[in-house]
């Protein structure tokens, strides 16, 4: 039997920006803009807004979820993931269409979010329990194994702000995983806590996704929503874009993925650039130290990544992050932590760039992001700047195969072997 | 025996309905009493919060519920009672003043408190769904315990200055519902429009000392003539301080001004309920 558990009609959202929409507003605006005509501002039933700019943060979203299907929502940031989520637990209303909800929605939040430092864990078991739509008689019946599951024991009584930051993780993930609702809204909450709470928490979400529960993921970590989710929703500038199995979801997000990445980076809005506009990103690559194309490197060669950007301030410094090809970061690269053999010139023209002597990367595709800082603040920042493949080579003096080999690096390294 | 048989099963958790979510319009949460029976245990899990955190990390703790009105009456006696020789229908200054102190003080508190309530617990409200008005109505009722407690200390010192308090003190409870009306109107509304503008954080406390010095607490109604005087009770605060001193001290039962602020409270409720309901809906598009 498969019943419907989510079902949204050309469901849209509206935001309006400019002075007179989100964001803060004074008294003084407000009397500003009665003044010029907007009269019962204070009355109206929706705060309307001086400014017609508007943008739609979702647009004419139409899905259907049955009941136990574990669906993952896939996108950039801003493509409308959290606002769709946002509609579906009621924290704000949609401007257009409708979503019919049958059963009881529960959302794991953002670690601490209902959380009290002054009360202590016990209190706050209860207080977020009931936060997160658990009755109390539900939470007494779970306590037990809430405090076994956040492994806190000891400290039940110790207020939380006392708590180390791992220990307010465990409980806060605790108290979340024990929810029963019919259906479960996860938001980017899983990347929490040390590795072996991770893999245990992943276990859990597993465990809800396999009682039959109907869930709804949003995860930047393509991996665990391919491990855990049957089906993938692209969304893009809140437009759905894919609805399909979700490997084929996740390659169609990956082509997006590229398509930005290849296009001039200047012209990219999605970039991080927080109302800075003293310099941009223009250019990513890397590329064989001695020759050869850029964006394709050879695993155990020297590799240089050059980042160019449009011009230079002071107290420049860049971080790269590569990750592999489920969006899993698997090396930082960080000017800001420097060392005595970095080279810092003046006149070396707008770009940096990092050298690796032997990359220790296994075959595969690889992606690139990017921050670049000055004046001690981010001053642009951009996902997925460069894509490059990594061809198998020689580490170590050892050959890898092109393919079969699990992780993401591989070392130089000599064994000692019997007989 | 019955001879029935085996009925087909029914349907699993045939209880599950569906709740459509779309644009609405109009009076539809704050107001319905179904939804607000839903989240009941949320709406008391949020009051006893407020209550535990209140004096955590204090080291007078609950004193301070007692310290604030007695310490104002102190110095009202001071200044007001002994410089400036200000009337007290025949009462002890202290007395006359500690009796309106009492439910001042929890008035201004509520009002302090409440209309943060929404914007310090934004967190909450950009995330989860619950009917917002339990968080100013949350403020309001862990004021409720200072109330009590200073009522308690209130009733010590009438009965040391060797007073009783007259048969009148079972209206006590009205006067004090009175005032919930009026304070959950107010802040309702001010919290709300928090939400959108933060000025409201600035003209608080601003206000809160005009409105302490447009009721009598410092000075009886009796110096004002009448009809001003029946007026004044359109400030709820008014007939509930006037009443406290008549339930408590006894004197002159104040029935027109009682009258008239029961009216006026019930008007701030309304009003301010009904501005709440409408924006509620917007909060975490603003907050």
């Amino acid at each position: 039997m498969s019943d419907i558990a989510i079902s949204t009609h050309g469901l849209g959202k509206r935001y309006t920006l400019g002075t007179g929409g989100r964001g803060y507003g004074t008294l003084r605006e407000s009397v500003v803009g009665t003044a010029k005509g907007s009269l019962g501002r204070l009355t109206g039933s929706r705060w309307p807004a001086v400014d017609t700019d508007t943008i739609w943060a979702l647009r004419d979203l139409s899905i259907t979820v049955n009941t136990g299907e574990v669906v993952g929502l896939i996108g950039h940031n801003g493509a409308g993931k959290s606002t769709l989520l946002k509609i579906l637990s009621r924290i704000t209303e949609p401007s257009d269409g409708w979503a019919d909800v049958t059963g009881r929605i529960g959302s794991l939040l953002e670690v601490g979010t209902g959380f009290h430092p002054e009360l202590t864990g016990r209190e706050n078991i209860f207080l977020n329990g009931a936060i997160l739509g658990m009755r109390r008689s539900e939470i007494r019946q779970r306590f037990d194994e809430i405090v076994d599951f956040a492994e806190i024991e000891r400290f039940l009584d110790t207020p939380v702000k006392r708590y180390s930051s791992g220990m307010s993780v465990r409980l806060a993930f605790a108290v979340a995983a024990h929810l029963e609702p019919e259906i479960l809204l996860v938001d980017e909450v899983l990347a929490v806590g040390d590795a072996a709470f991770q893999r245990k928490s992943l276990g859990k979400m597993n465990e809800v996704a396999r009682e039959g529960r109907t869930v709804l993921f949003v995860s930047h970590n393509l991996a665990i929503l391919q491990a855990l989710c049957d089906r993938g929703i692209l969304l893009e500038r809140g437009e759905m874009m894919a609805d399909a199995p979700v490997g084929e979801a996740i390659d169609a997000y990956l082509g997006t993925l590229e398509r930005a990445a290849s296009t001039d980076l200047l012209e990219r809005t999605d970039r991080d650039s927080r109302g800075y506009d003293d310099t941009h990103i223009r250019h990513v690559e890397i590329r064989d130290a001695v020759g050869g194309h850029a964006d394709a490197v050879v695993a155990g060669r020297p590799a240089t990544i050059t980042v160019e950007v449009t011009e230079v301030i002071p107290m420049m410094e860049c971080q790269l992050t590569i990750y592999n090809s489920l969006g899993q970061a698997v090396v930082t690269f960080d000017s800001e932590m420097s060392s005595p053999a970095d080279v810092r010139e003046a006149g070396a023209g707008p770009r940096f760039q990092c050298e690796v002597g032997s990359l220790p990367l296994l075959p595969g595709r690889y992606r690139i992001d990017v921050l670049v800082k000055g004046k001690r603040q981010i001053q642009d920042g951009l996902q997925a700047a460069a894509f490059f493949d990594v061809e198998p080579g020689v580490v170590g003096d050892r050959p890898m195969p092109a393919s079969g080999w699990d992780g993401n690096v591989v070392l130089p390294h000599v064994w000692r072997l019997p007989g | 025996m019955t001879t029935e048989t085996v009925s087909p099963p029914s349907e699993p958790s045939p209880r599950v309905e569906t709740t459509r979510l779309q644009a609405t319009s109009g009076f539809s949460r704050v107001l319905s009493p179904r939804e607000l029976w839903r989240y009941r245990d949320l709406a008391y899990q949020i009051a006893a919060r407020d209550v535990t955190v209140r004096y955590r990390q204090t080291a007078l703790g609950a004193a301070w519920a007692v310290l604030q009105p007695v310490g104002f009456m102190i110095v009202f006696s001071l200044f007001f009672g002994g410089v400036a020789g200000v009337e007290s229908d025949g009462l002890p200054y202290a007395l006359f003043s500690l009796a309106a102190l009492v439910p001042w003080t929890f008035f201004a508190n509520s009002l302090l408190l409440g209309s943060e309530s929404l914007v310090s617990n934004s967190a909450l409200v950009s995330k989860i769904y619950f009917p917002r008005i339990f968080m100013p109505a949350g403020a309001i009722a862990a004021g409720l315990v200072d109330l009590s407690i200073s009522l308690v200390i209130l009733f010590a010192v009438v009965l040391i200055y060797g007073l009783v308090p007259p048969l009148a003190v079972l209206v006590l409870p009205v006067l004090i519902v009175i005032m919930l009306a009026a304070v959950l109107g107010a802040t309702a509304a001010l919290s709300a429009i928090n939400v959108r503008y933060r000025d409201v954080k600035y003209v608080i406390p601003f206000a809160i000392q005009l409105w302490l010095f447009a009721t009598p607490v410092v000075y009886p109604s009796s110096l004002i003539d009448e009809p001003w005087r029946t007026l004044t009770a359109i400030n709820p605060m008014v007939g509930v301080v006037e009443g406290f001193r008549w339930a408590v001290l006894g004197t002159d039962a104040p029935l027109e001004l009682i009258g008239v602020s029961a009216v006026s409270a019930i008007v701030f409720l309304v009003a301010g309920l009904a501005y709440f309901d409408r924006v509620e809906r917007s909060f975490a598009d603003y907050i």
